[in-house]
């Protein structure tokens, strides 16, 4: 069924390109594209851009006017596991019909065995303005160039311009603490009312990578390793105190953006994508910032989209050819503009895209140019355990922070858990924890 | 001769008719083994057996899970709550569609309309009734009766997520239960009810003394579907309660669709389904009719 829907959107996305490369011809503007021959079928499977409103911006505005015949297959909502299955699958059976790969750093890094070395497109590219140090992090730690970077996104902060009024003293909203941000919270708290300060908890929310990028970080310098550290430990108990001054509703918020817009909340953490909305829609009511600073530095987790092409690409030039295509600056500003991904390309951003997601990129800026940054990877090497993972942050967070319980008692609950986890799925530690030789191990 | 070939093939006939009853029911048991029994056998292999052998640590699991309590209290709490209240409203709404009242085709209308609805939608429609800047505290500023607006949805405040919950459980499904009523109702020949009058029943009297008890088929079949679904409930609590308060059903998906553990999940609905098959033989056990007492 999912294949025929597919084809009949294929079937109509060429019928639409072609419409509109012969638009285009006539009026004399090439695609914006350097490529002109056709790039016949490119199947392109992406685990990320997977929810239903990003794979229509995807299909009616990124690839609008490409070449080629592409059609977008994105794993379903929930089950990213799928996209692992499909390559591994097509590489075992040595025929494939995937021509190209979207996904995160850490994906590529379990499959980097199937990936086929890109550097021809990657000397290319590096003329258009890809940093050498983002495309060094596509060899994954080879001398081959296994993806190309695609695109970029983070967590940041978005505040009403009305809360600014209730910063603590002497508090820098580009170099905010934790300490600052309770206060801030409080001063709301107090001042209005209403908790005006929010987390997206609710079921579909990111506060599973707001524990493990941020709040973890910050306080222990680590993820796994200091999970049972009192620095850790430190850390809930200042979650705890937060969040007398949160937002009740927050248990139910999944995008920021939403209780933004509707004046529920104020200041609130989410991650760039889920709070464009707001950002587009009323970009000079709202400021965007870095997450705080906790005492072992300004935790954050950056996120790293790259393009591979499988070895088993039945059309591996057609897979160039869109690596380019998704890469070419008009491409990336639209990226940003219909996704909130930033872009990988280092050019200028045009002014056309409004205050808000200005605003939003010079916050992504300053949190990777933060000398205190504490840079979290997300999880590598956990496979469908990730979910299980998230479990042992969020069930901690919410016995410790929402019920009340004793952090001790539930940290050492908890520990077994996550270890074995890491045990189960041999996965060794990740940034900001140190490199370890066999599984991660709880210290 | 003659009267012995009529007399085989009287026979004949009346074991075919005895047959027939058998077949009429066939389709719908095999449909049941194949979508229902079948599927469940299924679910109790995944809860009880791991790689070739029995075992009960799924159950294990679900039951040290930091959530299995909480679930297990609020679906509790949702069926003495919820089924109790339904009834009362539903057979009050039934009564009054079965009158002699002018307009009451439009109440029924009005009534049947949220069966029309999917859960998960009823759900996110008294989200957006009750969310601080949702409709309700909107109409409340309006009418000056609030100064600024009120938290429906706070977890912290004891019971205030059951009431939100209750609220969009009540108005979703409490027409079900009175389209049952007010079938067994249309069902019950008038005379009982004028026979009483005569006699000097008032209102109550006659629905205590005639309706209820002629009504006990029709309560004991909204009963059996009431509770079953009621331990089922599932996208009204996460449309509405988000990660605050969840349910056995919440905690099932969560398993097989977050944590990728089908057998813990089975587990859960293996739970669901005892639960469901015990209240259901309560019900049928305390609501049973003597055969004497049938009507018709």
């Amino acid at each position: 069924m999912r294949r025929i829907r597919h084809t009949r959107r294929a079937v109509i996305g060429l019928a639409a390109a072609l419409a509109l490369v012969a638009v285009a011809s006539l009026g004399g503007a090439g695609a914006a594209t350097a490529a002109h021959r056709d790039a016949g079928n490119v199947v392109f499977l992406s685990n990320q851009l997977a929810q239903v409103s990003e794979v229509d911006q995807v299909r009616n505005t990124l690839l609008k006017g490409f070449d080629g015949n592409v059609d977008y297959v994105t794993p379903p909502v929930g089950q990213g596991q799928v996209w692992f299955n499909r390559i591994t699958a097509e590489a075992q059976a040595g025929k494939g019909t995937v021509s190209l790969l979207g996904g995160l750093h850490g994906d590529f890094l379990t499959v980097q065995q199937y990936l086929v070395n890109l550097s021809d497109v990657a000397k290319q590219l590096q003329k258009a303005g890809i940093p050498k140090d983002l495309l060094a992090l596509g060899k994954l730690g080879t001398n081959r160039q296994l993806y190309i970077p695609w695109m970029q996104a983070t967590y940041v902060m978005v505040a009403n311009k009305q809360a600014l009024k209730y910063l603590p003293k002497g508090a820098k909203i580009n170099a905010l603490t934790y300490a600052q941000l309770l206060q801030w919270a409080k001063n709301m708290k107090d001042k209005t009312g209403q908790s005006r300060f929010g987390m997206p908890v609710g079921t579909n929310g990111l506060i599973n990578r707001f524990l493990q990028g941020y709040l973890v970080p910050s306080f222990s310098k680590g993820v796994v390793t200091t999970f049972r550290s009192q620095n850790a430990i430190n850390g809930w108990k200042y979650m705890k105190n937060l969040w007398q001054y949160t937002h009740p509703q927050s248990l139910t918020y999944n995008f920021m953006q939403d209780p933004l817009l509707s004046g529920e909340v104020w200041v609130a953490w989410d991650h760039v994508a889920r709070l464009q909305a707001a950002l587009k829609a009323r970009g000079s009511d709202f400021v965007s910032f870095p997450a705080p600073r906790g005492p072992m530095g300004r935790g954050y987790m950056p996120v790293l989209a790259g393009l591979a092409v499988p070895k088993t690409a039945p059309n591996p030039s057609g897979a160039k050819q869109l690596i380019k295509w998704m890469n070419s600056v008009p491409v990336q500003a639209r990226t940003l503009g219909s996704v909130g991904f930033f872009p990988v390309v280092g050019s200028r951003l045009s002014k056309r895209l409004g205050a808000g997601l200005l605003s939003m990129n010079a916050a992504v800026k300053n949190t990777q140019r933060a000398k205190d940054a504490v840079k979290s990877l997300l999880p590598i090497g956990l496979g469908a355990e990730g979910g299980n993972f998230n479990k042992v942050y969020v069930d901690t967070f919410t016995r410790i922070v929402v019920k009340g319980e004793d952090p001790k008692t539930v940290v050492n609950d908890e520990t077994p858990i996550l270890q074995a986890i890491m045990d189960k799925t041999g996965a060794k530690c990740w940034a900001p924890d140190p490199p370890s030789t066999g599984p991660c191990q709880v210290k | 001769m003659t009267t012995v070939a009529q007399e085989v093939s009287v026979e004949r006939r009346r074991r075919q008719w005895e047959v027939l009853p058998y077949g009429l029911v066939l389709p719908t048991v095999a449909y049941l083994a194949l979508f229902f029994a079948w599927p469940m056998e299924q679910a109790f292999k995944l809860a009880f057996r791991d790689g070739g052998a029995w075992t009960i640590e799924p159950f294990r699991t679900m039951v040290n899970d930091a959530n299995f309590k909480d679930a297990f209290k609020f679906t509790m709490l949702l069926v003495v709550v919820i089924v109790p209240l339904q009834f009362v409203l539903a057979l009050g709404m039934a009564l009054l569609i079965n009158s002699k009242l002018h307009g009451r085709g439009v109440f029924l209308a009005i009534f049947i309309m949220p069966l029309a609805i999917s859960d998960l939608a009823a759900g996110l429609v008294w989200q957006s009734i009750l969310t601080e800047r949702g409709y309700l505290n909107t109409v409340l500023e309006h009418l000056g009766l609030i100064d600024q607006p009120y938290i429906w949805l706070d977890p912290t405040k004891p019971n205030q997520l059951l009431f939100a919950v209750v609220v969009a459980e009540l108005w979703r499904s409490t027409a079900f239960v009175m389209v049952i009523f007010l079938a067994g109702l249309q069902g019950i020949p008038h005379e009982y009810g004028e026979a009483a009058e005569v006699f000097g029943a008032g209102f109550f009297q006659r629905v205590r003394r005639i309706t209820l008890p002629m009504l006990k088929p029709s309560i004991q079949v909204a009963l059996l579907f009431r509770i079953i679904f009621a331990f089922e409930a599932f996208a009204v609590v996460l449309a509405i309660t988000g990660r605050a308060k969840t349910t056995l059903a919440t905690e099932a998906w969560k398993w097989q669709a977050e944590y990728f553990d089908s057998h813990v999940a089975a587990a859960y609905s293996a739970l669901i389904l005892v639960l469901s098959l015990v209240s259901a033989g309560l019900v049928v056990f305390l609501l049973r009719t003597p055969k004497e007492q049938m009507a018709r």
